[in-house]
């Protein structure tokens, strides 16, 4: 009996991972096989690591994942910490969230707007004495629009962590005569560590593919796997090719998240 | 728990009276039914006044419905489930639809302003003698300088672009086609070339262009272009008019040596249903008054040669958007290439993007 009903509630789950989680996989394994003829090949494999072209884009899109990553913990780790401390924390954290309820492109042409020649930005500029720099399709502006939008989902896990930290360590470690870097150091920091992970891989991986932003931001002047995937999706509907590019981004998911994954930690647990 | 219950019935409620208060509107304004004609069109791509129109002469109400991409339509077109009677593809898309059977050939006995084309827009090869498509309007590629940044002497032909005088000042439009296009016309070759030493002679052609290249963007060039963001752009003269309609210092040229030239055109899905609101609708945008009308509410040249008669002297004689004939015997039609052939533009063009 009881084993049935266990089972009855498994199919939701089951057929939801059956359905949008191993078959699109599959579809997209399946069809990265084929050339536009329709014929079965490994061809688009080996074009793929063949090409200089490919190769250069593939290290160019997790370089600037990387970059973006980099800044957006830079960032979130101390804005997660000092929220953390705030009275009404609830309050400022909606605060930080709420950009997320706005349209990406919407936020993309806002800052077209503040990063324009005619712009804020370059208002401010010219009112300091500087005078108006080109800010808009460059490697800058991308990398900081970027990391502008990925900033929740990198403070939020990193909060999270924060909150189910324990605040007796922290007593202890000061009690035992630690100083506040060191309790920092030594504690806190070990011990969110899995809040950084899940937030690096939050970020990491949409990064990677990242197209509507490389072209309204910046100009193309970076390109990345995702204006390779929709070009051959859009325009040469060679979806072969397409899908052989987003294998690889999915291998690339399953390293990241092999090296975030949760392992022991091998050294500095506070005992 | 029960906050939770009056929350989603509540949610239930408000769908409930939105789904019903637009079907009443619908009907009230006579969209469903027989009379109707259901036409998916690019948005903003044809006078609503004429629409109304329309409906008084004929009583078919019409339903337009949008799209943003040759693609995008021909996708839905294709996947079946919809009743469009009227679509409106460019040339490349029309050889595509074609190939695929997704269109109903025009029947001639029924259409009374045939006659009123100008001929040389007619028996194109994306379609010889116009067996599935009417024409709705024609354009080019084109440079478009800001008088206030760049004179007019100096951007008369496509390679003018490369000068060094030029560093950082070129947006070009993102579309591969288009772009390897102009390097080819450049090189003095075919814009339908499928040699892939020539493409990649232009390939190098443009990478000598990249540093002049500010971005390479798509719809956004019309908002850069207003808001002199840059002095000069590479786009189709369809966009250019709405930025020239926004920025008075904007000017649009077409090389004489020679650019693209392109169509929009009425073709009919074989899912249309309403044959006789089909032929009453390109008989009536044929009229040259209704097709003078709206080529002046869109801004596009019209292949309609008693319409163009019609428009004002300074529209009909803009060498901008009515280039000369010397100019328009040197334009030419991109023919619908095989995929590979179009995989091999795209390679070319995306190693640029790179070089760039």
């Amino acid at each position: 009996m009881t084993n049935r009903k266990t089972w009855l509630y498994f199919i939701p789950y089951g057929l939801w991972l059956a359905l949008f989680v191993i078959a699109p996989v599959g579809l997209i394994i399946y069809q990265s096989f084929f050339d536009l003829g329709h014929h079965f090949t490994v061809a688009n494999y080996s074009t793929y690591f063949q090409s200089a072209t490919y190769l250069k884009m593939t290290l160019n899109s997790v370089w600037y994942a990387f970059l973006i990553t980099l800044f957006t913990v830079l960032i979130s780790y101390p804005t997660a910490y000092f929220l953390h401390q705030l009275k009404h924390r609830q309050f400022w954290l909606l605060l930080v969230i709420l950009p997320t309820w706005i349209n990406i492109l919407l936020k993309a042409y806002a800052f077209i707007g503040i990063f324009s020649q005619a712009g804020l930005a370059n208002q401010f500029l010219t009112f300091i004495g500087i005078g108006p720099q080109q800010i808009l399709f460059t490697n800058a502006s991308f990398i900081f629009v970027a990391t502008y939008i990925q900033i929740p989902f990198m403070i939020l896990p990193i909060f999270n962590a924060l909150d189910d930290l324990n605040p007796a360590f922290i007593n202890a470690s000061k009690d035992l005569g630690a100083s506040a870097w060191q309790t920092f150091h030594r504690v806190i920091f070990p011990l969110t560590l899995p809040g950084v992970k899940a937030g690096v891989q939050a970020v990491f991986i949409p990064s990677l593919s990242l197209f509507m932003l490389t072209r309204l931001i910046g100009g193309n002047k970076v390109i990345t796997l995702g204006t390779a995937i929709e070009e051959h999706f859009l325009t040469t509907m060679n979806w072969g090719m397409g899908s052989t590019i987003g294998v690889v981004l999915i291998v690339a998911m399953i390293i990241v998240m092999t090296l975030t994954g949760d392992q022991k930690p091998k050294g500095g647990t506070p005992r | 728990m029960k906050r939770l219950v009056t929350m989603v019935v509540g949610l239930l409620a408000i769908c409930g009276l939105l789904g019903y208060t637009s079907n009443r509107l619908e009907r009230s304004s006579g969209s469903t039914g027989d009379k109707v004609l259901n036409l998916y069109n690019w948005g903003d791509y044809i006078d609503p006044s004429l629409l109304t129109k329309f409906q008084k002469e004929t009583g078919y109400h019409v339903n337009v419905e949008t799209f943003d991409s040759n693609e995008a339509m021909y996708t839905k077109i294709n996947q079946g489930g919809t009743h469009y009677d009227l679509a409106v593809p460019s040339e490349y898309m029309v050889a595509k639809m074609k190939r695929a059977h997704l269109l109903k050939p025009l029947d001639r006995s029924r259409l009374t302003g045939w006659q009123n084309y100008d001929s040389q827009f007619l028996n194109q090869p994306f379609d010889r003698g116009n067996r599935y498509s009417m024409p709705y309007f024609w354009g080019t590629l084109g440079i478009i300088y800001n008088d206030k940044f760049v004179k007019a002497s100096q951007v008369q032909h496509w390679q003018d672009l490369w000068s060094p005088k030029f560093r950082d000042k070129i947006m070009l439009i993102d579309s591969a086609r288009d772009i390897m296009g102009m390097s080819l016309v450049t090189l003095h070759k075919s814009m339908n070339t499928t040699d892939p030493a020539t493409l990649l002679a232009a390939e190098h052609k443009l990478n000598q262009l990249a540093p002049n290249v500010k971005a390479i963007v798509a719809d956004e060039i019309k908002m850069y272009m207003t808001q002199n963001e840059a002095p000069l752009a590479v786009d189709w003269s369809g966009e250019a008019a709405e930025m020239l309609a926004n920025n008075q210092h904007l000017h649009y040229v077409v090389p004489s040596e020679g650019s693209n030239l392109w169509f929009d055109n009425l073709v009919i899905p074989k899912t249309a249903q309403h044959t006789n609101a089909i032929y009453a609708f390109l008989n009536f945008m044929s009229q040259p008054k209704n097709a003078a009308q709206n080529a002046e509410y869109i801004g596009y040249a019209t292949p309609n040669r008693k319409a163009k008669a019609l428009l004002p002297k300074s529209v009909r004689d803009d060498r901008q958007f009515y280039p000369t004939q010397a100019t328009i015997d040197h334009l030419q039609v991109y023919r619908d290439l095989s995929p590979t052939k179009v995989e091999l533009y795209n390679d070319r063009y995306l190693e640029f993007k790179m070089h760039h």
